[in-house]
Formats: C-alpha cells, sequence, structure tokens
C-alpha cells in the first residue's frame, strides 16, 4: 500500500494561548521534505518577542490549571490520545513528509507510541499518591506534589511527534503549563496536534513556537520567567542551555544521544533458531530511523569465536533491507533528515575509510530514481575496525554501524564502556549468568537484553556520562516537572523548651 | 613550515566573517552527541563558557575553536577542516538561520604534522 504526503496550508502560526498567532515580526521559514527536497510550508520564524508572549500566556494560565484534579488533567490526556489515534494516518503521513522516515516506522512506532504515552501518563496521575508519615506520635509529615509552573521544551527532529509526547504528556499530567519548541528540521505534527487539541486544553497552558536555535530557542532556555528546561539534542547546546538554567537556578534535564554498544555473545549461535534470528535482526537494528535515533546501536561488539558466521547472516540481512520511496509500506529505510545532516554522514564514512576501517555492506549515498532523487539517501553501511576509531566514537546520526571484535567478558565489559556517552546498550546471550552481570557492568542508563529498540512508556529511559541526566517515560517522570511540597505538622501542646 | 590542527575554507570562512559583523566576538565549540551534534557550533564569546576541560585546537578566520578534553582523545589523529553545507541544521548555532550549516571534513594527520603539533 501507498501512503502520500498529507495537504499542508501554505503557512501557519506559532501557537499562542489557544490560538494560532502570525510571529510578530512577520518572518516565516520554509519547510522542505527530505523525501524530495519539495516544500511543504512556511512556518513563523520566531524572536525573543514571540517567545514572550507564549511565556507570558503560560504563566497566566499555570495557576488556574495547577488546581484542575489529577481526574480533570487524565481526562484531557486520554482525549489528546484518542484524537492522535483518530488521525493516526495522517500524523503518520505528516511525520514521513517531515522526517524522511519510512511510513511502516511512522504507522507502527512513533504515532502508537506517542498516543500510548498520553494514556500512560493519564492513568499514571490518577493511580499515584504523595505520602503522609508519622515520625513520631506527634510528628506528621505530608509531601504533597506541587506543579513546577511552566516548561520550557526543546525537542529534536528525529521522532517528532513521539518526542513530543514524551516531555508534554508527563508535564501537563503534574499541572504544568508548556512552551514547546519543536525542532526547526521538523515542525509539521506539532502543529497539527496544536489545531486538534485547541479545544481541550485552557488557552496558555500548550504553547508551540516555531524558529531558529539562536534566535527562538535561547531566549525560551534563559527566560526567567520559566520554571524548568527539558532538552533532547547535542553535548555543546545542552552545555549553553545549563549555563542559562544556572543563571535562573532553574532545574534541567537533558538527553544528550549516545553511542550504544549491541553486545553478542558466542551462546546466540548454539543453535539456528527464531532467537538468532532475533539476534540477527538486533544487530541491524542500526539502520531503524536511518539510524537517527539517541540510542541507535551504533557499536556491534560480537565474541571473536563466532565473528564469521555472525557477521556473514548481518550483512545479508542488512543487504536485503529494501529502502525506496517511504511512503511506500513495503520500504524498510527512508531518508536522512536534511541535507546537512546526509553530507555529515558522507563525511564519517570517509574518515572512518582513511582511519582503516573495512566497509563490509553499504559505505555511500544511496541514489534513487525521479523526484526521490533530490532526496537525501544513504545505503545502510558496516564499517569493520577498532573502537579507538572515531566512527565508533562519536554519534554519526545515520544507518552506519561500526563493528569490531572481542575475546571474553572482560574485554567486551571494557570495550562497551569506552565511550563518552552511557545512554543505551544491547546484550544478547543465551548464558543466564550474563543475561544479568553483563548489563549491570555496562555504564549505560538502559540495557536492553536481548532485544533493542523497544520504547513502552512504562520503562524509565535517559542517560549516564555525557549522555546527560534526568529520565524520561515511567512515572518517575512526573517527578522531573514537580515540586515535593513537605508540611511538617506538630501535634504536641508543649513548647520545645529552648526560649 | 607552520602545522595546523584545524582550518577553514574559504567559502566557510567567507560566512564565518559575515556572522562575525553580525554577532561581535565569536567561538567555535566542536559538539558530540544527538541529532545535530558532531558539528562546530558557532556561539557568541560571552555566551559559552570555557575552562581548563576544554582545549583550544586552534584558530580559524580569527576565531578559536575549542573542543572538550575527553572528546579530543578520540579526535586527536585527525586533521579538521570547517566546511559549509547546505541544510537547515537545529541547535543554537549562529549559522542555523543562513540556511548553511558548518561541517567539520577530517583526515588523518601525518606522522609529520602529529610530530610537531601542540596540542
Amino acid at each position: 500500500m501507498s501512503y502520500s504526503a498529507p495537504k499542508f496550508k501554505e503557512k501557519y502560526g506559532n501557537f499562542i494561548n489557544g490560538k494560532f498567532q502570525d510571529p510578530i515580526d512577520g518572518a516565516y521559514f520554509e519547510n522542505h521534505s527530505p523525501v524530495d527536497n519539495k516544500l511543504l510550508a512556511r512556518y513563523p520564524r520566531s524572536n525573543e518577542k514571540d517567545v514572550k508572549n507564549a511565556i507570558e500566556a503560560a504563566n497566566n494560565a499555570k495557576h488556574e490549571w495547577g488546581k484542575t484534579s489529577a481526574s480533570e488533567r487524565a481526562t484531557i490526556l486520554n482525549k489528546i490520545a484518542d484524537v492522535i489515534h483518530e488521525n493516526l494516518e495522517t500524523f503518520a503521513q505528516m511525520e514521513t513528509a517531515d522526517n524522511g522516515k519510512s511510513i511502516r516506522e511512522t504507522m507502527n512506532a512513533d504515532v502508537p507510541l506517542a498516543v500510548d504515552h498520553f494514556r500512560y501518563f493519564a492513568a499514571a496521575i490518577r493511580a499515584e499518591e504523595g505520602s503522609a508519615t508519622e515520625l513520631n506520635e506527634n510528628t506528621l509529615s505530608l509531601i504533597i506534589n506541587e506543579p513546577l509552573g511552566v516548561v520550557a521544551q526543546i525537542i529534536p527532529w528525529n521522532f517528532p511527534l513521539l518526542m513530543l509526547a514524551w516531555k508534554v504528556a508527563p508535564a501537563l499530567a503534574s499541572g504544568n503549563c508548556v512552551v514547546l519548541k519543536p525542532a526547526e528540521q521538523t515542525p509539521a505534527s506539532a502543529t497539527f496536534l496544536a489545531e486538534k487539541i485547541a479545544d481541550l486544553l485552557p488557552p496558555g497552558v500548550f504553547n508551540v513556537i516555531h524558529g531558529f536555535g539562536p534566535e527562538a530557542g535561547k531566549p525560551l532556555a534563559s527566560s526567567p520567567n520559566v520554571d524548568k528546561v527539558a532538552f533532547t539534542g547535542e553535548t555543546t547546546t545542552g552545555q549553553l542551555i545549563m549555563q542559562y538554567a544556572s543563571k535562573n537556578l532553574h532545574p534541567v534535564t537533558m538527553e544528550l544521544g549516545g553511542k550504544s554498544p549491541n553486545v553478542f555473545f558466542n551462546s546466540i549461535m548454539d543453535h539456528d533458531d527464531a532467537f538468532l534470528d532475533k539476534c540477527i535482526e538486533g544487530a541491524v537494528l542500526f539502520a531503524f530511523n536511518q539510524g537517527e535515533v539517541c540510542t541507535a546501536p551504533s557499536r556491534i561488539l560480537i565474541q571473536e569465536d563466532i565473528y564469521d558466521e555472525f557477521i556473514k547472516r548481518v550483512i545479508e540481512r542488512t543487504k536485503a533491507i529494501k529502502m525506496g520511496n517511504p511512503f511506500e509500506e513495503s520500504t524498510m529505510m527512508g531518508a536522512q533528515a536534511s541535507s546537512d545532516q546526509h553530507q555529515k554522514i558522507l563525511e564519517y564514512i570517509k574518515i572512518g575509510k582513511d582511519e582503516g576501517a573495512e566497509v563490509i555492506a553499504g559505505g555511500g549515498a544511496a541514489k534513487l530514481d525521479g523526484d526521490l532523487a533530490n532526496g537525501f539517501y544513504i545505503q545502510p553501511t558496516i564499517l569493520k575496525g577498532h573502537n579507538k576509531m572515531r566512527v565508533f566514537q562519536e554519534e554519526i546520526f545515520g544507518p552506519v554501524v561500526a563493528v569490531c571484535t572481542f575475546k571474553d567478558e572482560a574485554e567486551a565489559i571494557e570495550i562497551a564502556n569506552d565511550t563518552m556517552y552511557g545512554l543505551g546498550a544491547g546484550v544478547w546471550t543465551r548464558d543466564a549468568h550474563q543475561l544479568y552481570q553483563i548489563p549491570r557492568a555496562i555504564k549505560a542508563g538502559r540495557v536492553w537484553v536481548n532485544c533493542y529498540h523497544d520504547y513502552p512508556a512504562h520503562a524509565p529511559f535517559g542517560g549516564y556520562k555525557k549522555s546527560g541526566f534526568g529520565r524520561e517515560n515511567h512515572l518517575m517522570m512526573l517527578n522531573h516537572y514537580r515540586q515535593s511540597k513537605n508540611m511538617l505538622i506538630s501535634y504536641d501542646k508543649n513548647k520545645l523548651g529552648f526560649f | 613550515m607552520e602545522y595546523k590542527r584545524v582550518e577553514i575554507t574559504p567559502e566557510a570562512n567567507k560566512l564565518l566573517q559575515e556572522l562575525k559583523q553580525q554577532h561581535g566576538e565569536v567561538i567555535f565549540h566542536q559538539s558530540g552527541g544527538c541529532c545535530d551534534g558532531s558539528s562546530p557550533m558557532l556561539l557568541p564569546k560571552e555566551d559559552f563558557y570555557i575552562d581548563d576541560n576544554d582545549i583550544l585546537l586552534g584558530e580559524v578566520g580569527g576565531v578559536n575553536f575549542y573542543m572538550s578534553h575527553d572528546q579530543f582523545e578520540y579526535w586527536k589523529h585527525t586533521h579538521l577542516t570547517v566546511d559549509i553545507v547546505k541544510g537547515r541544521g537545529g541547535s543554537f548555532s549562529l549559522d542555523i538561520p543562513t540556511g548553511y550549516r558548518f561541517l567539520i571534513k577530517s583526515r588523518m594527520l601525518s606522522d609529520e604534522e602529529n610530530n610537531n603539533l601542540n596540542p
């Protein structure tokens, strides 16, 4: 089955105070599709004036919204989930048009996961409680959760709707107002969502500001009138946002990417069965979402005694990846999100070759026909080398994986941890001891054991080391958007006796 | 002979000089990580806190080029050239609104370069 890009208006506004508003200075930027480089629509090139308005709207709304009951907020979150679900196909087509990823992923992962995320937090906020503890017979400690107020959220372009859901659902659930800045590469789905849910939320509770990082992102992240900044992106901007937050003493959470090891122990080859088939797919998942995933399993570590046999199967499966029109349901891998990403990935393949890595699959741009010739496509690429090479250490954010071997458990752990990052990791084995001990030894926030790229709302996600801090998903996320108010109550009629 | 770790193409330098005119003193900081990472970020000099955790790789077009120490450990065997590519990058880098993005091109340093470079 084949889909197509949905119809876009010629231009869109920012969503501020429950209404779409033109940018104050009247400037727009063009948003092109990476599928064929054609113009989709124009979006506001906002500046500090627009950002100020959005922050003001959010501040005006925060008192009333913060007082709503958990059941009211849960009802609204469920309605938002319903709206996304009812428009699943349109959202999926929009994500494919805007980001370039294949429709089979947007229909089956991006959009359904976003729906589930809103439902999860709608449920979590109802089931969750504060606490009351009797510290002694006359003293009671009550812990009441209170929203922070206004949260600034800056999200990336690799999963535009899902990253929105990850940040917006828990922030609204815990009673905050949001000013969201989507990535300038992928402004479409946040705008479409705002259109669809405008009537569900009180004005000012959810605001969307479009524009460029230095012009719109900076005034948002550095504003003294927001109470928290949540950011997903890269390390330099992460440091910059933390500096801005330090001036205001605002809390931040950071999700800054990774270079995740995917470790395959020799027991996987003990049988040629469904599990081995799963392991092969697990290695090839480096190409999922064209490799544009913070947790992309971009380093494959294979125990040396099974290397030849296993890599042969991985190469076969990689070569069977069907590239083509991202709107075709049979297409497995679509376009990279932008021309500059495309060029960056090609530069990494080049430096990998210069460093002495051997290209064992792919190795360059993919040339597609017709309109797609103008899109940004890369062949799924496997480079064999060693862990000190730059292609093993830097996030390429493309369908390029670096493969090396290890002798034993100790060497596997050493290589896995020899990286600045610690976001994701994969461990594949039939050995019961390794199943527990190896994941415990890897310094990463999420270790997938005999699986990879599963993102249930109920499992916490976040980084060690330079991959950032704070967690997303899971009800623990609520506390990243809340204060804990402690009421310490004395029922003792007698004074302390000091004065 | 002068040895350099980092250089800039004439096209990139032209854009850099325009941005300097517009924004005053600026620095490059090489980013790592997600999405728009692994790219050089051009930032107002006063905006970005540089300390001993950063290493100065050199100067291009009158602009200091920095990288964090731990990242440098993995990059030190390569020579970098700042170039530009047409595209809509993200991040807070000052080039984003121009429709061009600074991009790093790399090659291996020769033994001779390696022996003469400091850092």
